[in-house]
């Protein structure tokens, strides 16, 4: 409870900003490269294979002659907008961005960088934060999306080799009974996500305490906290939005 | 001039440093000296407010420091120029743009006066050709340097050092001393630096707080720390054969 409360100050001292406007525009720049370009070879990997196990996981499950192929590609395309996309691509991100955050915030504090920011009367908790934070949160959500399309192909390239799926087939289910608040829903996860990885995994980094030894902690903490988030708060949104 | 009334920090109930009272004049060098662990890195950081102390206060040329007054905080700080103990250079920045970090976020000056002020600076600490290299690239001296030449580059009133010349020869060490003594002459600023080295304190001691397990013990000039009769402050200045040697008691 306490550490939500100081989590709360955390955030708060960041929109009280002090710094010129452009500042901000440049390190945000730099930070969108970090967060989002830098996982795009990750995302692309985990993507593509979840889409193909997916679509192959479906088709074996069902067998039935009564239920026609497209089927398939449908359920596929739901679970991978609904909750693939968004929710377990956040976990992969929180491994990613979420330690790579708290362990360079974690390096500032502890070799003094963040002092030197203070002693020159910045505001570090806004300099160097709110980029990360505004960062992820334009950035998640284009990989979520990248993460879909990327998952859709793998499935169709995956059942289509294995021959479990016509490619007409899979067109057509992948297009059938498309809900559009799917994908609303799915962005909405997406930026709630990215605010709480960068901003539970920046907090971590932040209060580091010690050395090295601690800032490898605060890393894993940071990933630790952020995937229990993730799973708290899409347990929420689904209870909110479809409830 | 920077004034430090009855401050006290303790951590976890164990007092650090204990009701240390200082006047730092402009246009002094003034030095902090003590045995590893007495609370000097402590002492500044209550100083330019990194960690509020318990009690006491510091004031900035009349202007109190401690009263949690952000918008006066903010200001006075913008005026002080601090070398870390251990450099904290920016990692992900190189030495020209650590240099002008300052610069960047405090001035609205132009690139090409920026860049002849970050080389007039590097030049002062004695470094050329080092404007593109990263910290993890250089050696331990000279990121002491580029933090100093960080500390000043923005024409600071109160400069802070904490251990500027250990980890260097003693040559540049005498270097660093005598351009610490330079800036704070010409410029007429309040500089204050946490030292153990008694070659700096006979070059440029022209205020000595000695500390001791988190007190202050002592206090006066350089020629009057040969003569005090504090066993603690004689035992430390007279810990070498070399200060024995030069100066027989
Ligand atoms: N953040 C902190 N939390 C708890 N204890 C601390 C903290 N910072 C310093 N101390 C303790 O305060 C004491 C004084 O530390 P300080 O760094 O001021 O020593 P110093 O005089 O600068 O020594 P040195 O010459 O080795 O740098 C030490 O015993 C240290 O363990
Ligand atoms: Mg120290």
């Amino acid at each position: 409870m306490r550490s939500l409360g100081k989590f709360l100050i955390f955030i708060a001292r960041l929109v009280i900003r002090r710094e010129k406007f452009v500042t901000y525009i440049q390190l945000t720049i730099d930070e969108c490269i970090k967060v989002g370009y830098n996982s795009l070879f990750i995302v692309t990997i985990v993507s593509v294979f979840m889409g193909a196990v997916t679509t192959i996981q479906t088709a074996y499950n069902l067998v039935s002659p009564f239920i026609p192929d497209y089927v398939i590609s449908l359920v596929a395309r739901d679970m991978v907008v609904l909750e693939l996309a968004p929710t377990v691509m956040a976990i992969v991100y929180a491994g990613k961005v979420g330690s790579n955050i708290a362990g360079e915030l974690g390096t500032m504090r502890i070799t003094e960088q963040i002092d030197a920011l203070e002693v020159m009367g910045i505001n570090s908790t806004s300099y160097l934060v709110l980029p990360k934070i505004i960062a992820s949160l334009i950035m998640y959500p284009m990989l979520v999306v990248l993460s879909a399309f990327l998952a859709l192909y793998g499935g169709f390239v995956a059942g289509t080799i294995t021959g479990v799926i016509s490619a007409a087939d899979y067109t057509f289910g992948i297009r059938a009974d498309f809900i559009e608040f799917n994908v609303f829903f799915a962005l909405i996860k997406a930026f709630v996500y990215g605010f709480l990885v960068a901003a539970i995994s920046a907090y971590k980094g932040f209060y580091t305490v010690g050395g090295a030894l601690e800032v490898g902690r605060s890393s894993t903490a940071a990933v630790t906290s952020s995937c229990i988030a993730i799973l708290l708060a899409d347990y929420f949104l689904a209870q909110l939005l479809l409830g | 001039m920077i004034e430090v009334k009855n401050v006290s920090k303790s951590f976890d109930g164990k007092p650090v440093i204990e009701h240390i009272n200082g006047v730092f004049e402009r246009g002094n060098s003034n030095l902090i000296i003590g045995a590893s662990g007495t609370g000097k890195s402590v002492l500044l950081k209550n100083m330019v407010g990194l960690m509020p102390p318990d009690e006491g206060e510091v004031l900035y040329d009349g202007r109190c420091f401690t009263d949690g007054n952000k918008e006066l905080q903010t200001e006075v700080r913008r005026e002080i120029g601090m070398l870390f103990q251990g450099g904290a250079l920016f990692d992900s920045k190189n030495v020209e743009e650590n240099v002008g970090f300052p610069l960047n976020i405090l001035t609205k000056m132009k690139p090409d006066e920026k860049l002849d002020r970050i080389n007039f600076c590097l030049e002062r600490v004695g470094l050329e050709n080092v404007n593109k290299k990263m910290p993890s690239e250089l050696s331990g001296g000279m990121k002491k340097r580029v933090g100093i030449a960080r500390a000043i580059v923005n024409n600071p009133n109160y400069l802070y050092c904490d251990e500027p010349n250990s980890g260097l020869d003693p040559q540049t060490s005498i270097r660093i001393d005598n351009l610490i003594k330079e800036i704070t002459d010409e410029y007429n600023i309040t500089t204050i630096v946490v030292t153990h080295d008694m070659n700096s304190v006979m070059e440029i001691g022209d205020y000595v707080m000695f500390m001791f397990q988190g007190k202050k013990l002592w206090e006066g000039n350089k020629e009057e720390i040969l003569k005090s009769d504090v066993k603690e402050l004689n035992d430390f200045v007279f810990a070498t054969r070399l200060m024995k040697n030069i100066y027989p008691r």
